[in-house]
C-alpha cells in the first residue's frame, strides 16, 4: 500500500518529456527503458506504452498524447498510473508549472 | 529444430513468460576479455590461466562494443581470467563507457593500485567487483591462493580512500566459508561495499572441487534462511533459485536465463549460453563469423532451442518445481545430471540417487587454459567471474516493471 501512496499523481493537462537519460530499446513485448543516470532498467509490458511514451514531445498535455495514441478513455486510467510510476523512477520528467514530480534519489 | 518456432510468445503476461521466449537483445552480458590470470583458484568457471593466442585484438573488442552500443545492451559484465591483466584494458573501459556501454568488472584486486582506484572514482558508469571466497586469509587463501586475500583487501582499500563508492565483494559460497556470511557482511559494510553472494558451479576447475567443496543439505538451508533475513541489501546473481523450492522466492528472476536474457562472450569470441556453461555443447557461435553477435544471439540454434518451451521432465511431477524450474542447467550438464532432471543440489533431495550413480559420467571439459600446476586432477588455473544477476520485479503495475540494473545485472 505505500507503493500506492508514494506514487505521485499525474494529470491529463500535464505537459510530460521522456527524460534525456533514458533510452528506449524495442522488444517484442513492448520496450525496455533503461536510465543512465541511475541505471534503472524498467520493462514497457504493452507496445501502446511504448507509443505513447515515445510520443511526450514536452509541447503537448498527456490527454492529448493518448488521444493521439487512440488508447481508448476507459483505459486512461491505467496509462496514467503506469506514466507516474515511470515519473517516479524519474524516466519522465513533467515540464508543467508547479507540477514537480517527485523522484526517488539516485543510487549512484 | 522446426519445432522450436512452433511457440508463440504470449501478448502480455509476466515478464518471466515473456523472457523465456528470449529478448532482442541480452540484458545481462557477461564478456571474459583474457584467460589469462595471475592467481590459479581452484573453482575456476573459465578454467583461466593462460592467456589464448587467438584472443581478441584490440580492434576487435572494439567492434563488439560498436555492436553492444547498436543493440543497446546497455551494461556488460567483464570479467576473466584476470581482465586488467590485458593491457588495453582501461582503454577498452573508456572505449565502452564512450559508446554507452557501462561496465562492471571483476577483478582479483592484483592490479587495483592507489591510482587505479583514483582513475575508477573519477569514471562515472563503471562498477567493480573483487572476488574473495574467504572473510579471512585462513578461509580464502586456500581455494585462491597464498596471499589473495591481502590482494583483495588493498584493493578495497585503495577503492574507499580513493573515494570510489559502493564497490561489489564478490563471494562463491562454498561449505569451508558459508559459515562466515555475516563476516562478509561485515566486511561489506566497512569498506561502504555491497555483498555479493553467488553458486558454486561445478564448472571449469569447479568440476574438479565441487563434490568437496558444495554446501551441505543442512548449509543449503541455513543460506536459505540467512537469504531471506539478510537479503535485501545482498547482491546474488540470481545464483539461488534453485533454493526456492524451501518456499519462498528468491530475490530475482527464480528462472534460468541462459540464452534468453544471458550469455558470455569468452575471450577468443566463442559466445555460450552462460557465463558457467563453458563448453560445446552450449556454444551459440562465434562473433567473428556472419554478421557478428547479433546473428548470434538472434538466429542461432542452440539459443532458439533454449527459448523452446522446456519441460520439467523428471521435475515435472514435484510440487516445487514452478518455485525452481528444475535448477540450474549448467549444474546438472556438469555433474553428469540429465538437463530436463533435478538439479544436483535438489532441495528437496530428487537428485541424491542419480548422484550416486557409479555409471554417472562427467563431461569432459572442452576447453581448458589452467597452468599446468593448478589443476587439482592434473590441468589448469584461475579467477571468478562476474555472473549476472536479477532484479525483484514486483508486479505492481500492469504496464511496466522496474528494476534496478544492478540488481539486474551483477
Amino acid at each position: 500500500m505505500w507503493r500506492l501512496l508514494s506514487r505521485p499523481v499525474v494529470e491529463l493537462t500535464e505537459i510530460l518529456q521522456l527524460s534525456p537519460s533514458v533510452a528506449l530499446r524495442p522488444e517484442p513485448f513492448g520496450a525496455l527503458a533503461y536510465h543512465f543516470g541511475n541505471r534503472r532498467l524498467t520493462f514497457l509490458k504493452r507496445p501502446e506504452l511504448v507509443q505513447v511514451v515515445s510520443s511526450l514531445n514536452g509541447t503537448d498535455p498527456l490527454k492529448d498524447v493518448l488521444q493521439k495514441c487512440e488508447i481508448p478513455e476507459p483505459n486512461w486510467d491505467i496509462f496514467t498510473k503506469a506514466i507516474a510510476s515511470l515519473m517516479k523512477a524519474d524516466m519522465i520528467h513533467s515540464l508543467s508549472p508547479g507540477m514537480t514530480s517527485q523522484k526517488e534519489p539516485h543510487n549512484d | 529444430m522446426t519445432e522450436t518456432f512452433t511457440a508463440v510468445r504470449p501478448t502480455g503476461g509476466t515478464l518471466i513468460e515473456q523472457f523465456e521466449f528470449g529478448l532482442d537483445a541480452p540484458i545481462c552480458l557477461t564478456w571474459e576479455l583474457t584467460y589469462a590470470c595471475n592467481l590459479s583458484c581452484n573453482h575456476c568457471l573459465s578454467s583461466s590461466g593462460r592467456r589464448d593466442p587467438n584472443e581478441l585484438t584490440t580492434k576487435q573488442c572494439e567492434d563488439i562494443i560498436d555492436e553492444l552500443q547498436r543493440m543497446q545492451v546497455f551494461y556488460v559484465n567483464i570479467g576473466g581470467g584476470e581482465p586488467t591483466i590485458r593491457p588495453d584494458f582501461w582503454h577498452l573501459l573508456d572505449y565502452a563507457i564512450a559508446h554507452e556501454v557501462g561496465i562492471k568488472f571483476s577483478t582479483n584486486g592484483s592490479r587495483i593500485t592507489p591510482e587505479k582506484a583514483r582513475l575508477l572514482a573519477a569514471t562515472d558508469y563503471v562498477d567493480v567487483q573483487v572476488s574473495l571466497d574467504g572473510a579471512t586469509a585462513q578461509v580464502n587463501d586456500p581455494l585462491r591462493g597464498e596471499g589473495s586475500f591481502d590482494m583483495a583487501l588493498k584493493a578495497l582499500t585503495n577503492l574507499a580512500e580513493a573515494g570510489f563508492k559502493d564497490a561489489k565483494i564478490s563471494v562463491v559460497v562454498t561449505r569451508d566459508n558459508i559459515h562466515q556470511l555475516d563476516a562478509f557482511k561485515t566486511l561489506a559494510d566497512q569498506f561502504g561495499a555491497t555483498l555479493r553472494l553467488t553458486r558454486l558451479r561445478p564448472s571449469g576447475r569447479g568440476a574438479d572441487i565441487w563434490d568437496q567443496l558444495h554446501p551441505t543439505a543442512k548449509q543449503q538451508r541455513e543460506l536459505y534462511d540467512w537469504l531471506l533475513l539478510n537479503g535485501e541489501g545482498v547482491l546474488t546473481g540470481d545464483s539461488f533459485f534453485h533454493l526456492a523450492a524451501y518456499g519462498e522466492a528468491m530475490p530475482g528472476l527464480n528462472l534460468c536465463g541462459a540464452g534468453r536474457v544471458v550469455c558470455l562472450i569468452d575471450p577468443i569470441g566463442d559466445v555460450y549460453a552462460c557465463p558457467f556453461a563453458i563448453h560445446d555443447r552450449f556454444k551459440a557461435g562465434n562473433v567473428l563469423d556472419g554478421n557478428g553477435f547479433q546473428e548470434v544471439w538472434q538466429e542461432s540454434e542452440l539459443f532458439l532451442e533454449l527459448r523452446s518451451p522446456q519441460t520439467g521432465g523428471a521435475c515435472s511431477s514435484c510440487s516445487a518445481y514452478d518455485s525452481c524450474r528444475g535448477g540450474c542447467m549448467a549444474a546438472k550438464f556438469f555433474t553428469g545430471l540429465p538437463l530436463d532432471g533435478p538439479d544436483p543440489e535438489c532441495v528437496k533431495g530428487h537428485s541424491e540417487d542419480a548422484l550416486l550413480d557409479p555409471n554417472r559420467v562427467i563431461p569432459l571439459a572442452s576447453q581448458d587454459h589452467s597452468r599446468a600446476s593448478a589443476r587439482k586432477n592434473g590441468g589448469p588455473i584461475p579467477i571468478t567471474i562476474s555472473r549476472q544477476v536479477p532484479a525483484r520485479f514486483c508486479d505492481e503495475d500492469p504496464l511496466t516493471e522496474s528494476a534496478a540494473l544492478n540488481s539486474v545485472t551483477t
